[in-house]
């Protein structure tokens, strides 16, 4: 009888199975999504209540405030992404595999994206509407929301790897991603403020999508040096 | 004299920055001989301590 | 020509070269600065625009240039280590860092304080190098913070050098966000450093205190190399005939 070793799953498998994992396991944990969700909600409210109601401030701050609100949830999330594999065992398996591991990498920060970052750019027009934000105004905030949440999964990631099991890794991450973050922050907030002024919004955008791409080819790579190197 | 401290109404200004510049040079160059003096005691110490094992 | 590369890169070589290359780096910048300085503060004309306070530019340009200056060698010492394992390249990378960042601080301090006369205000969010200094400023911290973090040299020298590549890879797109940033608010001056164009009395000055600067940081970044590297190496036997010289014992 021939002894049938089985190949390893294909790329695309690896990288789908790497996903599913996650969402799956945030889907059995409904508070992995929930609580980002609900701190953007809270700390939006923060501002209206500390600086007041006036509809002009409103209007003003608005963007820079979703858009804030937004980074700062999103930081929050990131340190658990390597976290509980680191404990228990699954990132060893991970870093063990036969899978390339920048591709894993890559799986990782989109399931981080998946989780959090995709819900919040859905649930991020009732926030806007309670800033007095019209609608052209919100179309544009989804759509960098949407660039610049998979950019911060992706830079996250790296930082998250870099930080995974040290101590006080999450106030680390913090101080690490945050000057990073802030030519996505200029971009979008700003952006979302020119739309709703009705001015130009193009240049904005195409920096978003241009930054985010950057972020999907680089990203993963670094992550995938910090991962080995937090671990060896 | 009194020209030169004024600075055309800036000294405060213009003389704060240099002494503030001339400020940091002198800690950097203070801090990296002193951090140097006693990494290089540190050594010694260790090393007698393991010879007179 | 490697020979003598392959010899610098090892630390007892290095360590004794240092010592007598700081003087060579140490003294003509000294008297480099004397020069810029003195003449920038009393044979320089004033500006037209700004008086007597542009003299402010002597000081703050060195430390700006100086900054982002620090903040290449240490992300690119960081990649030589990374790639070809070079350990004194890690020490490079170390050394630089707070150095940078000190700079960083003197560039936003100045800053700062010529700012006052010329805007009014102690801080001017629509300077776009101001604010991308800051940020800079921000990232020396989480590059120190990180090394600080992880206590194993070699997993900190990796770790913090991957931090320094990537973060060099943010400073132009950084830059380019600020200054997009600031250009959508008409209102904001940017304050050109000493007009237009510089005339040769204002800008010999300037130059000299450039380059003495940029000596002087080359001889603080050697001092600072040459102690990582003893702290480095201290298990090793050169170190031990460098700090107990034969036949000194008690």
């Amino acid at each position: 009888m021939s002894t049938h070793t089985p190949a390893p799953p294909g790329l695309f498998k690896g990288f789908a199975a790497v996903i599913r994992r996650d969402v799956l396991l945030a889907w059995k944990r409904p508070g992995d999504v929930l609580n980002p969700l609900f701190f953007f909600a809270m700390v939006s409210t923060l501002f209206p209540l500390a600086v007041g109601p006036s509809t002009e401030q409103l209007q003003l701050s608005g963007p820079g405030v979703v858009w804030v609100a937004a980074l700062l949830a999103t930081l929050l999330s990131l340190n658990s992404l390597f976290l509980s594999d680191f404990e228990d065992g699954s990132l060893d398996q991970l870093l063990l595999s036969p899978q390339p591991l920048p591709l894993m990498a890559l799986g990782k920060a989109i399931a981080h994206w998946l989780i959090t970052g995709l819900p919040l750019v859905l649930v991020s027009p009732l926030i806007a509407v309670t800033f007095q934000m019209d609608s052209a105004a919100i179309s544009v905030m989804m759509a960098t929301l949407a660039f610049g949440t998979v950019s911060l999964s992706l830079l996250g990631s790296v930082g998250a790897a870099l930080t995974v099991g040290l101590h006080r890794g999450t106030a680390l991450l913090s101080l690490l991603i945050l000057p990073l973050s802030m030519p996505i922050l200029i971009f979008g907030a700003r952006t979302v403020a020119l739309a709703a002024s009705g001015d130009a919004v193009a240049a904005g955008v195409y920096f978003l999508a241009a930054y985010c791409m950057l972020a999907l080819t680089l990203a993963p790579f670094a992550t995938a040096a910090a991962l080995r190197i937090s671990n060896e | 004299m009194n020209d030169v401290l004024a600075m055309g109404g800036y000294g405060a200004y213009v003389w704060t920055s240099f002494g503030l510049t001339l400020g940091v040079l002198i800690i950097c160059m203070v801090q990296g001989r002193r951090r140097h003096a006693r990494v290089a005691s540190d050594v010694k110490i260790r090393i007698r301590a393991m010879e007179a094992e | 020509m490697w020979k003598w590369f392959h010899k610098l890169a090892s630390p007892p070589h290095f360590y004794a070269l240092s010592a007598k290359m700081i003087p060579w780096f140490f003294v003509p910048g000294i008297v480099l600065i004397a020069y810029g300085s003195w003449t920038g503060l009393f044979v320089a004309p004033a500006d037209y625009q700004q008086g007597d306070a542009f003299r402010i530019i002597y000081v703050h340009v060195p430390a700006a240039y100086l900054s982002m200056m620090a903040y290449m060698i240490m992300a690119i010492s960081a990649g030589i280590g990374l790639i070809w394992r070079i350990k004194l390249s890690h020490a490079v990378a170390a050394a630089a860092a707070p150095l940078g960042a000190w700079f960083t601080f003197l560039a936003l301090m100045t800053g700062s304080i010529w700012g006052r006369p010329m805007w009014g205000t102690w801080w001017e969010w629509g300077d776009p190098r101001l604010t991308s200094e800051l940020i800079m400023l921000f990232l020396y911290f989480g590059y120190m913070a990180l090394r600080a973090a992880i206590d194993d040299t070699g997993k900190a020298d990796k770790a913090s050098a991957v931090l320094a590549l990537v973060g060099a890879v943010n400073i132009p797109i950084i830059h380019f966000s600020v200054e997009w940033w600031s250009s959508l608010h008409q209102g904001a001056t940017i304050v050109r450093e000493g007009g237009p164009a510089m005339p040769p009395e204002m800008l010999i000055p300037l130059l000299a205190n450039i380059f003495g600067f940029t000596l002087v940081f080359g001889a603080l970044l050697l001092g600072r190399v040459r102690t990582e590297v003893l702290f480095r190496e201290r298990r090793k036997r050169w170190v031990r005939d460098v700090v107990l010289p034969a036949g000194a014992e008690a």
